[in-house]
């Protein structure tokens, strides 16, 4: 359990700076999902909590305590890796056991904690086994085992779900929902690009844009109150709809964002009206993509089937209190 | 033709039919495999044939075809002389052979162990990231590309008792006290064409080390950092495991190598009893001593001696050469 605190962290790799300056505060126990666009800098952002690699300078608490110059190890930090990066030619057991083995903890003790683990992910039946001979969400187990059996204070996950098929990505999303609940004195801090993992894990989410912070907050929060419009159209799927010129004019903004699903098809009052231009149906939703004019077609999220020929009129209307009006810098407007 | 509709009765396939995709395609690669067989059978079969041949005659080289069938006399047979006593001869009872047996094995194993080791040695660095390391792994090969006849006349020269740049290093380190004929003399000239050998070959070795190396997946050495795993114990328990395949197969080559070691010696340290291998022996008895079958005998226990040896490295070293463990 470690209380993280980044003051003004940067990072540079020679002149090009990846890292810009971030204050952060991740609580004890908290679930902080870090998410962005590639190259944002997040993966860099965790191998600097890490200890993999050193920041360039501003300070980084663990408890209050500075970890600037202490050695990953040190740091009392488990990291789940997106490639697994297992022992190849080692058994899951050893896998497991190896940090504790080679630090000379006991043999029972050892035995011990791996059990544990392997029963808490359910690989108790794998122990024998190589890397080789497990499947892809298996391996993401065993690599996580291995961390559980480290005790870390502080739990790291770089995208630990993209290697794994679509099925097995929602599956091992959940156990590591579960996880953090199980072992909730941890401090957990989690990678990702899919803002849906971000939205169903976290506590807090901070989103990164270009080497800063562009927001920090509850998954609510980001949703019902994005201060900018990269944020608005990070969170939230489908993407928000954002429209400008003349459909902004008349909220008196710059940008106007609506999402999807405050969009309702309307028939005796529409504010914008066009052409069904596409439609994909998902069985439980269907999303109609209308042109009404603007750079994108607007697309609106419909319940259940809607069988609406391609072509056809149809009016829209947004729904009040819904509307995000932002400026001409993205941010938004009182 | 007119009724395209009548119905014809479609034979059912035969066998034959069904595999035929399969056969095109035996066919097709013994066809591609075909040239390939022909050049091994001419170079390598036949001569081997042929050696093996007349290391049971008594063929000599003005006359390669009059050779007369002669058994295993070139190898080993006796002759009781009427006192009784009994004469062994052949190749097996021939100390000079036996000289060399001990001398090729002694260069192999002993020049093959630093080759390996330094060559490691060189890959984990060259496996570093640093500036210029291109400049650097390009540079390291320069030995290697040098032809052995170039290299072993040059190290000859530093070598050289009287000229040579070594002797006068040492000589002013104050390390030996009079110049030593490192090539002639009999207790320096093993240290000193496995010396060159090594010289030599360390690149191959560190190129192949390298090779290993870079197959090993770094996030590994991430989360030994992670796990506290000190970087010397890393090596031993992780990255010696992980390249041990391609280490064991550039030891095999290297032993292959080894193991028929003719030019450097012939041009180094010519006729020192020392250093003569199985291969400087052989031709020896081949061409000079115009002892054509019994050098011919000596060339099928050559050829003999390293298959063994190479089957027992296979088998106890459990090397994987045909890739089944990588599938």
């Amino acid at each position: 359990m470690a209380h993280i605190q980044l003051h003004d962290v940067r990072k540079s790799y020679g002149a090009v700076d990846v890292i810009k300056g971030i204050d952060l505060e991740i609580q004890k126990g908290e679930f902080m999902v870090f998410v962005g666009p590639s190259g944002c800098g997040k993966s860099t952002l965790l191998r600097l909590i890490s200890g993999l690699s050193s920041i360039t300078s501003g300070d980084m608490l663990f408890d209050g305590e500075r970890v600037n110059n202490r050695v990953p190890s040190d740091r009392g930090i488990a990291m789940v890796f997106q490639s697994y990066a297992l022992y190849p030619h080692m058994n899951v057991y050893d896998n497991m056991a190896f940090g504790m083995k080679l630090a000379k903890a006991g043999k029972e003790e050892t035995r011990a904690r791996v059990e544990k683990a392997a029963e808490m992910l359910q690989i108790g039946h794998l122990l024998d086994r190589l890397p080789k001979q497990l499947s892809g969400g298996q391996r993401q187990r065993v690599a996580i085992g291995r961390a559980i059996v480290r005790d870390p204070r502080v739990f790291l996950f770089d995208e630990p779900l993209s290697n794994l098929d679509a099925a097995l990505r929602v599956a091992t999303r959940l156990e590591i929902a579960k996880l953090h609940h199980d072992m909730n004195n941890v401090t957990m801090v989690y990678v990702t690009h899919d803002q849906v993992e971000a939205m169903t894990l976290a506590d807090r989410i901070c989103v990164l844009r270009d080497g800063k912070v562009e927001q920090v907050g509850t998954p609510a929060e980001l949703y019902e109150r994005p201060n900018s419009t990269f944020v608005a159209g990070f969170i939230g799927s489908p993407t928000m709809n954002f429209l400008e010129g003349r459909f902004a004019d008349s909220y008196r903004c710059n940008t106007l964002g609506v999402r999807p699903e405050h969009l309702d098809l309307s028939e005796t009052d529409p504010v914008w009206t066009g052409e069904v231009v596409h439609a994909e149906d998902l069985g439980s939703d269907s999303f109609l993509f209308v042109d009404v004019g603007a750079k994108q077609p607007l697309v609106v999220r419909q319940g259940g089937h809607q069988v609406i020929p391609y072509g056809q009129r149809v009016g829209v209307r947004p729904r009040e209190g819904h509307l995000y009006r932002f400026d001409a810098q993205g941010l938004p407007c009182n | 033709m007119t009724h395209p509709t009548t119905a014809v009765p479609v034979a059912a396939p035969k066998n034959g039919r069904e595999t035929s995709l399969e056969q095109q395609r035996l066919r097709a690669a013994f066809w591609f495999l075909a040239p390939m067989l022909l050049m091994l059978f001419c170079v390598a079969a036949w001569p081997l044939m042929r050696s093996i041949w007349f290391s049971f005659t008594d063929t000599s080289l003005t006359d390669l075809h009059g050779g007369k069938w002669v058994g295993f006399d070139n190898y080993l047979s006796y002759r009781q002389l009427s006192s009784g006593r009994v004469i062994w001869r052949g190749t097996l009872v021939d100390p000079a052979w036996w000289n060399a047996v001990w001398n090729t094995v002694k260069f192999a194993v002993v020049s093959v162990s630093l080759e390996t080791m330094f060559g490691l040695v060189v890959a984990l660095v060259l496996n570093a990231r640093f500036a210029g390391r291109g400049l650097v792994r390009a540079a390291i090969l320069i030995p290697w590309a040098i032809p052995t006849i170039v290299s072993a006349k040059m190290w000859g020269w530093m070598l050289n008792d009287q000229f040579g740049i070594i002797n006068d290093i040492l000589l002013n380190l104050g390390l030996i006290s009079e110049k030593i004929a490192w090539a002639a003399n009999l207790d320096t000239a093993m240290a000193a064409v496995i010396l060159v050998d090594v010289w030599k070959t360390t690149p191959f070795m560190a190129l192949l080390c390298l090779a290993g190396l870079q197959m090993v997946p770094g996030d590994i050495y991430e989360a030994a950092r992670i796990d506290g795993i000190h970087p010397v114990k890393v090596f031993f328990r992780v990255t010696l495991p992980l390249i041990r395949p391609a280490l064991m197969v550039a030891v095999i080559f290297r032993m292959l190598d080894a193991l028929r070691m003719f030019d450097l010696v012939y041009v180094l340290t010519p006729n020192s009893a020392a250093t003569k291998t199985m291969s400087i022996i052989s031709r020896e008895n081949l061409i000079e001593f115009d002892k054509f079958a019994y050098g011919s005998a000596q060339s099928s226990l050559l050829f003999a001696i390293i298959a063994i040896f190479v089957a027992l490295y296979i088998w106890l070293g459990k090397v994987d050469l045909g890739g089944e463990k990588s599938k």
